[in-house]
């Protein structure tokens, strides 16, 4: 059946994608495509227009709210929705993006659907395949130590209510074997695969925290979408500037230096991490670059060019750049890879002016399914 | 409207369950609209919700927004819809196919609660469509009480006029002045039915040239009228004359709230830019009395579905079930506010206390705690005094009358306020004053600000000058900016409006090229006051 709404669907659908009525594109909340890893409660991506309105600032406005905690506490959400206004009402005020309880698995799957991201081809590296069980349901026959105690528990309380042996002022519930469930499982075959991702960021001086800030997006969900792919996942960090260093997670997103920028440092320091820790036969390979292209000399340029070529290129599954736009840089170095590697489909490259190209590049980077 | 009839008619056992229900509701004095149960599919429910439960509107985007979001949640099983009822007469309500049937009565149960309210609520007043124009007495009904709130067809209607405004002058042109509009949609008056309409303009007298008319004198002998009417008095006079007359050139004389509808008066619209503001006032109007009733109205809803269910409808097999669903709607989470829970509660606390007696001069003024929590006159008034809460409160009022600091205490409310330092939102305070002070504020119109039209004709330039009634809150200055690009667009000459921006009193502007802010003259304060 063919619904009213589609015509209006599309039409915002439209407005979203930029094809129609630029003017309205700048109210276009992005739902941010980015999850606080903090409790596995993630924003999901659904894009939102504004309809500017005379309003108050939500943060002098504040709001109510109910529940334990005492003054100083973080309260969730955001109170600027008000109880007076709801979308059950009808017309509901403005909503921006769903706050929801999701697993990081299930996350990757609603990012593989909104891209239309393939699963990863096993390079066949690693061919062992085990088997995982997954309680995912219920049913009326199982071991004792699979019972599940509220399940049983409310369908005695059931019964007894209805043949009328409950009795309220003592509350004893006692559950007879047709009573019990017990918790039921499937076993869902996982591949056992080894693979790292070793980041490199530029860190020099044109490196604004905007950039970083892109980076840190796309690779939080670069991680999730590797994570669903391969069991046992290492994450590697490499900034450099003129110099480059290994570091740990925080560092990586935190470091600012000012110096120049020689990108064929850190991909020896990657060169050398590769042949010291992960041999090609055992490990899937990603390493995924983010400068703003601005390299110090074409020197410099064409020797990078070479170890790639050489010393990483031959040992990984595909390799990533993702050059961010930066007011300060030219931008020359994506351009240089293009030329040399046009013909290499294990050299992915992407350009991510801003925040809301990141869903792009990811789906550059993810959508050939290496 | 037909061939979508056909498709959703309730199977028959629903039908018994429906004349059951609605048997018990009326036995326990609920007084609602004939009632019509329809029953969809989940992406048929979708479509209308996102259509805000009509079967037709207008062709917008922004409902094939709410459409997508309804439909994702749906699809990643965060939410789904469980009733929808529509204020009308007779009143539409839908439900969802598939669910156990303890669940459909539970709707059922609780969409006659709905309409109930829609019926009785004061505020409701306002979306009769008979009432052309009169003035509305919001206490007083007629005995029989049958209005015509047929928004159902007037919906399809504007429609129909939209649609046929947009395959005459373009989607994208009609689509566009649309959005215009809905960026003013806030700027209506709640109260212009019971108001009624302000006093004719008295037409003005013929001038005369201030230079020469004559200037009311007061009486005197002609030997003694240099004295008694001396020249600086008859000047006097004569300005004060003319300042009453610069006055009541202002225009509008006082200030107008109803923004949107001076604009449907004054403005120099096209006919079919006048029709699609025209459409988007009444839509406004007709959404308003939900707004303003959240709470009040989810809380009888709820009350009532509660009531019936467990005293009448449901067997006992059927509790717990009833009380798992219940309790979820009755959830709070995150700290947020629940406006069913906030609603029912506080209708519960109100019947306990007017069963007890807990009101008036009396309990007001005994201090003994230990006497107040025993106090129980069994006067039995609780059910007689929540009937009458429904019929003539809004949620400003109720909660303005009845949250008391026990209430306030009990279900543990607080205040929210934005840290800077910590970047977050962070509990304030539990202090009962504070508490219902930033309450009452959010439902202070709707949580909107206070704008009037003060001056159509600024500086003599036809300039249209609104003001922002400050109450502590500044606005949000981007948006405001885009409101003020919409009305330009609409007025057709420069617009600007008078506000404060980081306690400076500030004008914004717009005169159809650029933006310009500036701090407004002081002077001008009192100005149209």
């Amino acid at each position: 059946m063919s619904l009213k709404i589609d015509q209006d669907h599309s039409r915002f659908r439209h407005i979203v994608k930029g094809k129609v009525r630029e003017n309205l594109k700048k109210y276009v909340s992005n739902g941010e495509l980015i999850g606080r890893k903090g409790k596995d409660i993630v924003t999901i991506p659904l894009p939102q227009i504004d309809i500017p309105r005379f309003r108050y600032g939500e943060k002098q406005q504040g709001g109510v709210g109910q529940g334990d905690g005492k003054p100083g506490d973080p309260v969730g959400g955001d109170p600027g929705d008000q109880p007076g206004q709801g979308k059950k009402a009808g017309e509901g005020g403005g909503e921006h993006s769903l706050d929801v309880d999701l697993t990081l698995d299930e996350l990757a799957d609603i990012l593989s659907e909104e891209l239309a991201l393939p699963d990863i081809e096993d390079k066949g590296k690693s061919k062992i395949i085990s088997a995982k069980d997954r309680y995912t349901g219920i049913r009326r026959v199982g071991p004792e130590s699979l019972r599940h105690f509220r399940r049983t528990y409310r369908e005695a309380l059931k019964r007894q209510i209805s043949v009328g042996s409950y009795d309220p002022s003592r509350p004893v519930v006692v559950p007879v074997p047709d009573d019990r469930r017990f918790r039921s499982w499937k076993t869902e075959p996982e591949p056992v695969a080894n693979a790292v991702i070793i980041y490199m960021m530029d860190v020099s001086g044109s490196m604004g925290d905007e950039q970083k800030e892109i980076v840190r997006i796309e690779s939080f969900w670069l991680d999730t979408w590797l994570k669903r792919q391969y069991k046992g996942i290492e994450s590697r960090y490499i900034i450099h500037d003129a110099n480059a260093k290994e570091v740990d997670e925080h560092t990586f997103f935190h470091t600012r230096e000012s110096g120049g920028t020689m990108i064929s440092s850190a991909y020896k320091v990657c060169a050398d991490m590769i042949e010291a820790n992960y041999p090609p036969s055992e490990w899937n390979i990603y390493p995924f670059h983010f400068s703003d292209g601005d390299n110090w000399s074409m020197d410099d340029t064409l020797q990078s060019v070479d170890i790639l070529k050489k010393r990483i290129l031959p040992y990984v599954n595909m390799f990533a750049y993702g050059q961010v736009d930066s007011p300060y840089g030219s931008g020359q170095f994506i351009k240089d890879l293009r030329e040399q590697f046009k013909a290499d489909d294990r050299v992915v490259l992407s350009e991510i002016r801003d925040r809301d190209a990141i869903m792009q590049s990811i789906k550059d980077f993810l959508g050939k399914g290496k | 409207m037909n061939e979508f009839a056909l498709k959703t008619q309730l199977p028959s056992y629903l039908r018994t369950e429906q004349d059951r229900i609605r048997k018990v509701a009326e036995e326990y004095g609920l007084d609602f609209f004939p009632t019509v149960f329809e029953m969809l599919s989940y992406d048929q429910m979708n479509e209308i919700a996102a259509y805000g439960g009509f079967p037709n509107r207008y062709p917008h985007w922004r409902f094939g927004m709410e459409y997508e979001h309804l439909a994702k949640s749906y699809e990643y099983g965060l939410s789904k819809i469980y009733e929808m009822v529509i204020n009308n007469n007779p009143s539409v309500a839908y439900l969802l196919e598939g669910n156990s049937l303890t669940d459909q009565r539970m709707v059922m149960a609780h969409v006659y609660g709905h309409v109930d309210f829609f019926k009785n609520n004061f505020c409701f007043r306002t979306t009769d469509l008979d009432q052309g124009g009169k003035t509305v007495d919001p206490a007083q009904r007629p005995a029989t009480y049958d209005p015509n709130r047929r928004w159902i067809d007037k919906m399809a209607n504007h429609g129909t006029r939209i649609r046929r405004h947009a395959s005459r002058w373009g989607t994208t042109k009609v689509g566009e002045f649309i959005d215009h509009c809905l960026s003013l949609e806030n700027l209506v008056d709640p109260h212009a039915a019971f108001r009624g309409k302000g006093p004719k303009e008295v037409a003005a007298e013929d001038e005369e040239n201030p230079e020469t008319m004559d200037v009311p004198r007061l009486k005197s002998k002609d030997y003694m009228e240099s004295f008694i009417n001396p020249q600086e008095y008859l000047d006097e006079q004569r300005r004060k004359i003319v300042a009453e007359r610069e006055k009541s050139k202002k225009f509008p004389r006082e200030r107008e709230r109803d923004v949107l509808g001076f604009l449907l008066e004054h403005a120099p619209l096209e006919r079919w830019e006048r029709d699609c503001l025209e459409v988007i006032r009444e839509e406004a109007l007709y959404f308003l009395p939900q707004m303003q009733t959240k709470i009040m109205n989810e809380g009888w809803a709820t009350y009532w579905h509660s009531r019936l269910l467990t005293e009448r409808i449901l067997d006992a097999s059927e509790i717990i079930d009833y009380a798992d669903n219940a309790a979820g709607v009755l959830a709070t989470s995150g700290g947020r506010l629940n406006p069913y829970k906030l609603g029912v509660e506080l209708l519960r606390d109100v019947e306990e206390r007017w069963d007890k007696g807990q009101f008036g001069k009396e309990w007001e003024d005994c201090d003994d705690l230990d006497a107040k929590r025993n106090w129980n006159l069994r006067l039995g008034l609780g059910r007689k005094k929540i009937f009458e809460v429904r019929s003539l409160y809004n949620d400003l009022t109720f909660l303005d009358e009845f949250l008391t600091p026990e209430f306030c205490a009990r279900h543990k409310l607080f205040a929210i306020q934005w840290s800077n330092k910590a970047d977050r939102f962070e509990i304030e305070t539990r202090e009962f004053k504070k508490v219902k002070e930033k309450l009452l504020f959010q439902l202070t119109n709707s949580g909107n600000p206070f704008i009037f039209v003060d001056d159509a004709n600024h500086e003599n330039r036809g300039e249209l000058r609104l003001v922002h009634e400050h109450d502590g809150l500044d606005l949000k200055v981007d948006y405001a900016r885009e409101v003020l690009r919409s009305l330009q667009r609409i007025w057709k000459r420069p617009v600007l409006i008078r506000t404060v921006v980081d306690h400076k009193p500030t004008i914004l502007r717009y005169d159809g090229r650029e933006h310009a802010q500036a701090a407004a003259p002081a002077e001008s304060k009192e100005k149209g006051k």
